[in-house]
């Protein structure tokens, strides 16, 4: 911001300079940045954190304009507690700076509460830094196990799923097919926290169920070139690929294994729309899990549907649904325990207090491990002819847990994820 | 994370014949290696400008090549879109990087590096920051079964541009009185000049020539990854260490660079996953300890 003693030079800035500087907010205005004008102190708060670089940055871009709609819509409903919502958003950009990063928008920008992330890397960072500053975090894209259990702390909810509940949703629907016991798996897995958690959970529940994991690659992130592990699988014939990728690694791996043409299935520990996007319909095939997808049929989720595409001419994915349902949850606490006071909001978040998640069931949070007990989807890759736009690549199979049965279902247990609030 | 699971059960009934397939396939991917550092040390070696923008004009050619397609088919793209982003470079060149060659390297090193930031941000503006997209053509898909070995279509017709490019750059720097220009100026500019032959604008096409060749790349590997705004960031790394590799400057050193960072990442996958992608700098590390000139690298007076 320009401070009333550097006015004068602003005043006599030539005209290379006005132009730069038009430039420069002609674009900042087309990018969607929110009016970041001095907190004025009765405002409400809110620091979004994510990557906006890197592999992850195409999904950070999502949670970005999630987070944005979900501002501009409590905000044209009268704000939270009445007051007006004030967004601050940072680029993460990896684990080394994420904490810092998370410090600043506290510290500085005085936010009530952070949102956001999507590397586990980052969002373990993002945690210890909100526990120490005694502020609340929904994190609404890290899906490590362990940052709900072993790195837990009462400051912290997890709006996103876990690796067990992706696992396990798909894992089930496999198993119920005969394609879990005595199977081969070919596992390729991200060579960081996210990749080896997810390793460590989809080998667990593959072994139980009697299926056996041939193999674990551990790749690179931001590895161009797939083919030697497509030899190898050839090699290797498994029974299924199973892929515990993550962001653009996903979209280069699945176009890269359409490319040599082999005949086993792919299947994952972890399915983000963006990157199933990005690879086309003619790389994808078969069953996949989904935390939520643009098509869900109930009536605030396609209003959400609806809302974003007529802001951004495009639909949201499930990043963009994280944190604008992060945001929304957040704004519900704070208005029901009419206060920002984490001392508050935490003992109503823990309480068991609903919220409309928009999926078909509504969602609460367990209060040992504050994680979000949620259905998840299991999803089908659509016939080519039978997609409305190229973003309609999958219709939903059934949810999981069922109607009927509790959320617990695809939740780790305590023997499987302690967590000890510190 | 269990330490036993990095340890493969099919470790140890590994055969030659798959080290072999790795090898050759290694090959084939390190051509493509070479067609994205060609650009870049040709621009260096000739211009003298280390250009960091390399991976800008190498997304350029990826985006235009996927918007061209749609319009006009796949071939029209191929062919269009390097002599666009070439006819770029030009027009950078003449209005930017030209006024910089007499003066400290810094500057057009910093340039690039903006220009390069300036681009990713400008793609994301223009095209969105979601991945787009882009298949390999239909008349390129497909697989070559050779015994045991597998081989993509889209993959062997990389391994012929790139042959082709090679060849097409080594005729007319050695066989042309274009190419005697660009060498005589290269080594040395001023006497050049005193001949009346003006050097500026063999600079410039040499530019537009070295970012045509990122863009053919960009293009090529539309199909292979996706088309995304940090794309260029990504490749540009690599492209760098193959340069040093083969040793700055040298034509056949960036060739024989990419052909063994390929090999290298291929065996090193086989072998050790984790170790892939580090591989070719721990061989850029080990290369420059025995040659600090790189592989092939020669002497540069304006460099010594």
């Amino acid at each position: 911001m320009k401070k009333k003693d550097t006015l004068p030079q602003t005043v006599n800035m030539t005209r290379r300079q006005m132009i730069k500087m038009g430039v420069g907010a002609l674009a900042a205005g087309s990018l969607g940045f929110p009016a970041i004008i001095s907190a004025a102190s009765d405002t409400v708060r809110v620091g979004h954190i994510t990557p906006r670089t890197g592999f992850l940055g195409t999904l950070g871009d999502y949670g970005f304009r999630g987070v944005n709609l979900a501002v501009e819509e409590l905000n044209a409903a009268g704000g939270i507690l009445g007051r007006e919502v004030d967004l601050f958003t940072e680029d993460s950009v990896g684990s080394h700076m994420a904490p810092t990063k998370a410090q600043k928008l506290v510290e500085r920008r005085k936010v009530h509460f952070l949102i956001g992330e999507i590397s586990s890397g980052s969002a373990g960072g993002v945690m210890a830094t909100a526990n120490r500053l005694k502020t609340m975090y929904m994190q609404s894209g890290a899906n490590s196990d362990a940052l709900r259990g072993e790195k837990c702390n009462p400051f912290t909810f997890h709006v996103e799923a876990c690796n067990t509940m992706y696992t396990k949703t798909i894992g089930n629907w496999q198993d119920r097919a005969g394609n879990v016991k005595g199977k081969n798996f070919y596992m390729l897995t991200a060579d960081y926290a996210f990749g080896h958690d997810l390793a460590r959970v989809s080998t667990r529940f593959l072994t139980e169920k009697g299926g056996k994991v041939m193999e674990n690659e551990l790749i690179a992130t931001n590895t161009p070139d797939y083919s030697p592990y497509i030899l190898k699988i050839k090699e290797a014939k498994p029974d299924f690929v199973y892929i515990n990728l993550a962001g653009s690694d996903q979209t280069t791996f699945l176009k890269q294994y359409k490319e040599f043409g082999l005949p086993f299935n792919v299947s994952g520990g972890v399915m983000d729309t963006v990157p199933f996007w990005g690879a086309g319909i003619d790389s994808i095939t078969g069953y996949w899990q989904s935390l939520w997808y643009h098509k869900m049929p109930t009536e605030s989720s396609l209003a959400f549907a609806k809302a974003f595409r007529d802001k951004y001419k495009f639909p949201p994915d499930n990043q963009a649904w994280g944190d604008y349902v992060a945001v929304k949850i957040m704004a519900a606490a704070m208005n029901e325990a009419k206060s920002t006071d984490p001392a508050k909001v935490i003992p109503l978040l823990e309480s068991g207090m609903e919220f409309d998640i928009l999926k078909p069931r509504r969602g609460h949070f367990r209060k040992w491990d504050h994680s979000l007990l949620q259905q998840m989807f299991v999803v089908k890759v659509k016939d080519k002819d039978k997609m409305e736009d190229k973003w309609d690549i999958f219709e939903i199979v059934e949810p999981t847990p069922a109607d009927n049965e509790s959320l617990e279902v695809i939740q780790p247990t305590v023997e499987e994820n302690a967590c000890k609030m510190a | 994370m269990a330490g036993c699971t990095c340890i493969s059960p099919i470790f140890y009934r590994r055969n030659e014949m798959l080290l072999i397939e790795q090898i050759l396939n290694g090959l084939l991917v390190g051509s493509y290696y070479t067609l994205l550092a060609l650009g870049l040390s040709i621009i260096f070696s000739l211009g003298g400008v280390v250009n960091l923008a390399h991976g800008a004009f190498y997304a350029c050619g990826a985006y235009l090549t996927v918007t061209i397609t749609a319009q006009l088919g796949y071939s029209a793209a191929f062919l269009i879109s390097p002599i666009m982003v070439g006819i770029i470079g030009i027009i950078i060149e003449m209005l930017c990087i030209r006024k910089l060659y007499p003066k400290d390297p810094i500057l057009t090193l910093l340039f690039t590096f903006g220009l390069a930031m300036s681009a990713e941000q400008t793609f994301r503006l223009l095209f969105g920051a979601s991945i787009i997209p882009f298949s390999i053509p239909e008349f390129l898909s497909g697989q070559i079964h050779i015994g045991d070995f597998l081989y993509s279509n889209y993959r062997l017709a990389i391994l012929v541009v790139t042959a082709l490019a090679i060849a097409g750059l080594w005729l007319l720097f050695n066989k042309t009185a274009f190419g005697l220009v660009v060498r005589a100026g290269v080594e040395d500019a001023e006497m050049v000049r005193a001949m009346g032959i003006s050097v500026k604008p063999i600079l410039s096409i040499v530019f537009a020539i070295g970012v045509g060749l990122a863009a053919i790349a960009g293009g090529m590997s539309a199909s292979l990854m996706g088309v995304q705004p940090a794309m260029g960031n990504d490749i540009l790394t690599a492209a760098f260490v193959i340069c040093v590799l083969g040793g700055l400057g040298s034509f056949w050193g960036v060739v024989l660079a990419g052909l063994i960072v390929g090999v290298l990442k291929g065996v090193t996958a086989y072998y050790f996953p984790p170790a892939a992608e580090g591989s070719m700098y721990a061989l850029m590390v080990l290369v420059l300890i025995f040659r600090p000139r790189g592989l092939l690298g020669e002497r540069f007076a304006r460099l010594e």
